[in-house]
């Protein structure tokens, strides 16, 4: 048995607690921004020509005409006049209401920073608990040696679902205005903040149907996961013709369809809604793509910290390798969905998709292309080699760009329709990322403490232990392991 | 001449075949050849066969046509001839850039894998025409064949061979 040892223990309360303290911070001096603050942002955007800190400034002419100015620097909407003012639900362009919609912005800032790193953290820990799932309806070999592994980070699914329904039921009480299409008046034909766009689609995003939808993913989710924690524990000792085995093989195979089905509802719901005039057809692939990549990745961080400290004694080099092919072959699959729903939108240039990336790539030019160079050119080019896959070290250097990659790619996903130009990379983003490190070190360490690292009662266990791919060499063994 | 014999040694198992190359290389005999009927596991190995380099040439050739493909489109598209078809952007290469990539995509991969193969044909000395080397047409079908060059020790050798399980051993001349 493992035995989760103090000072990382220690190490991960004392990230919580940073964390804690820090957006406690940034939710306290968020709620003291007024609209004087938010004038001052205006003022200082249309003084040096809006953002020049964030690089690049809109290429497009610039009058003098100072509401335009300002329209464009509050973020979302972009471009001609005639699309923002039908496309926009802030269709008035005078300067208080100007005002009030940075204010907005302003305030959202620190919702926004906790709920990025909240979604990165809840969805890579539900795509470790995907991949676990798959693995039982595979039947795969190699990897029953770090089932336990993949079973421990899933731990975190518990504490990180119940802040999403936390933040959920916030955000439909109105405590913040990270979903504009909660905003009073969208749906009321007599109100002027009226939006028909949003109005005709509020079949499907209207409070009510947000909140029931979203409990309802986490407690599926949270079902299996609770589930098969149990059983395959049980396994370890039920010596029952693999009776439960196979129960656990169906309830995988079940849980496979449930998320497919809630995976690509959840993405609309909680990273498409955040943009309600705005849509595409594979958003939902494109967000897995990017959480798949990150669980694996955590996978690979735990599993080569837990088999340096001789926890997990059936892995090897091979085992490495085959996460890091994954790692590989899936920060490729991720670019591929990003830049098919990228160059689709950019060669067809239909007003009402652009402005989706005209609003990134105008305010987050650098983010937004320096994620593809983390998350593509730099795995590509390190995990290429075959060697190279075996090595710990090395494919812990990979998984570091990997993860801040995704993290930002989830990141420009959010941010720009909550924050728009107001985004900075500071305390309230640095403080919820410590939380949520500290959150899953501390849950996946704790809960692999619970349990045998070997799962002794899997059939394909003896399979997994002598696992090793012909190509590569292992670090301590002699050739006799070969064969 | 001694120089021009080969032993040829027969096997019927792949796992007796490669305790055989073990047993061999243990008493560091060199062996010319083996012919198997398929990819035996394990086999380079036990021969101590270097790997191959085919996967580093692929890559250089992916990069080659990648430089292509970037060539082209900016000889063609932007440099050449820059017209404006359908309003896309052609004052630079980057500007249009998102439009070259499936071409980019699929000639970095035409170049690698074709010329890869045909790196693979040549350095395996494979072609038309090509006369078959094969010893003996049983190795394409159930035999394995372990062939071993002789230097006055065809005794030595014919003994060894028979503890490690070879079903038939022939002493040939080399043509």
């Amino acid at each position: 048995m493992y035995q989760f040892s103090g000072k990382l223990k220690t190490f991960s309360l004392a990230l919580i607690v940073l964390g804690v303290i820090g957006i406690a911070f940034s939710f306290y001096s968020g709620s003291q921004t007024t609209i004087e603050d938010a004038k001052h942002a205006i003022e200082a955007a249309s003084n040096d020509g809006h953002g020049g800190s964030h690089g690049e400034s809109i290429e497009a002419p610039h009058t003098s005409d100072n509401s335009k100015v300002d329209n464009n620097a509050s973020g979302v909407h972009h471009g001609e006049g005639s699309v923002d003012t039908t496309m926009s639900g802030h269709g008035a362009h005078d300067d208080d209401s100007h005002a009030e919609h940075v204010l907005h912005q302003l305030q959202n800032r620190p919702w926004s920073a906790f709920y990025v790193a909240l979604f990165f953290s809840l969805g890579l820990t539900l795509l470790v608990l995907t991949f676990y799932a798959i693995q039982r309806v595979a039947q795969v070999g190699w990897s029953v040696v770090i089932l336990r592994v993949m079973e421990a980070i899933t731990g975190n699914l518990l504490p990180v679902s119940i802040l999403m329904a936390i933040v959920i039921i916030a955000s439909v009480m109105h405590l913040n205005h990270l979903f504009p299409w909660m905003a009073e008046g969208t749906f009321d034909p007599s109100s002027e903040n009226y939006d028909p766009i949003v109005d005709g689609k509020s079949w499907w995003i209207n409070s009510t149907g947000f909140l029931v939808r979203s409990i309802i993913y986490l407690i599926l989710w949270n079902t299996y996961r609770f589930f098969i924690r149990k059983n395959s524990i049980k396994e370890d000792t039920a010596n029952d013709g693999n009776k439960t085995y196979k129960k656990n093989y169906n309830a995988s195979v079940i849980f496979l369809f449930v998320f497919m089905i809630t995976e690509t509802m959840m993405s609309w719901d909680w990273i498409m809604g955040l943009d309600p005039h705005w849509f595409s057809t594979l958003f939902a692939w494109y967000v897995l793509a990017t959480l798949l990549v990150s669980a694996l990745t955590v996978i690979a961080f735990f599993t080569i910290y837990l088999r340096s400290k001789n926890a997990l004694p059936g892995v090897n080099d091979s085992h490495i390798h085959d996460l890091a092919k994954f790692m590989f072959g899936f920060s490729v699959f991720w670019t591929y969905l990003w830049f098919a729903q990228f160059m689709l939108i950019w060669y067809a240039d239909i007003p009402e998709e652009t402005t989706y990336y005209v609003a990134r790539f105008t305010e987050y030019k650098l983010p937004f292309l320096g994620m593809v160079v983390m998350n593509f050119a730099f795995p590509v080019l390190l995990l290429i080699n075959s060697d190279f896959k075996s090595k710990p070290w090395f494919v812990f250097i990979g998984g570091v760009v990997i993860l801040a990659g995704h993290y930002i790619d989830v990141f420009i996903m959010v941010m720009p329709s909550t924050v728009g130009a107001q985004w900075f990379f500071g305390i309230p983003e640095i403080s919820a990322l410590l939380f949520f490190i500290g959150l899953i070190i501390y849950t996946t360490l704790s809960s692999f403490a619970k349990a045998n690292p070997v799962p002794k009662g899997n059939p394909f266990l003896a399979e997994s232990e002598h696992f090793h791919y012909y190509n590569i060499e292992h670090s301590g063994e002699d050739s006799g392991d070969h064969h | 001449m001694e120089a021009n014999k080969v032993i040829h040694a027969f096997y019927t198992d792949d796992e007796v075949l490669v305790d055989a190359v073990k047993a061999v290389k243990a008493e560091h005999h060199h062996i010319e050849e083996v012919f198997c009927p398929f990819p035996v596991h394990g086999l380079d190995k036990a021969m101590g066969l270097a790997p191959t380099r085919l996967a580093i040439t692929a890559f250089f050739y992916g990069i080659t046509g990648l430089g292509v493909a970037i060539w082209l489109t900016n000889y063609i598209m932007i440099q050449d001839w820059p017209q404006d078809i359908g309003g896309k952007p052609s004052f630079s290469w980057f500007e249009n850039m998102p439009a070259f990539v499936p071409i980019m995509f699929e000639l970095t991969v035409f170049f690698a894998a074709h010329l890869m193969v045909i790196t693979f044909y040549m350095r395996s000395r494979i072609w038309p025409f090509k006369e078959a080397e094969n010893p003996d047409p049983r190795t394409t079908d159930d035999h394995f064949l372990m062939e071993i060059p002789v230097h006055n020790n065809e005794e030595a050798l014919t003994s060894l061979l028979a503890k490690t399980g070879a079903v038939e051993i022939n002493v040939v001349d080399k043509h």
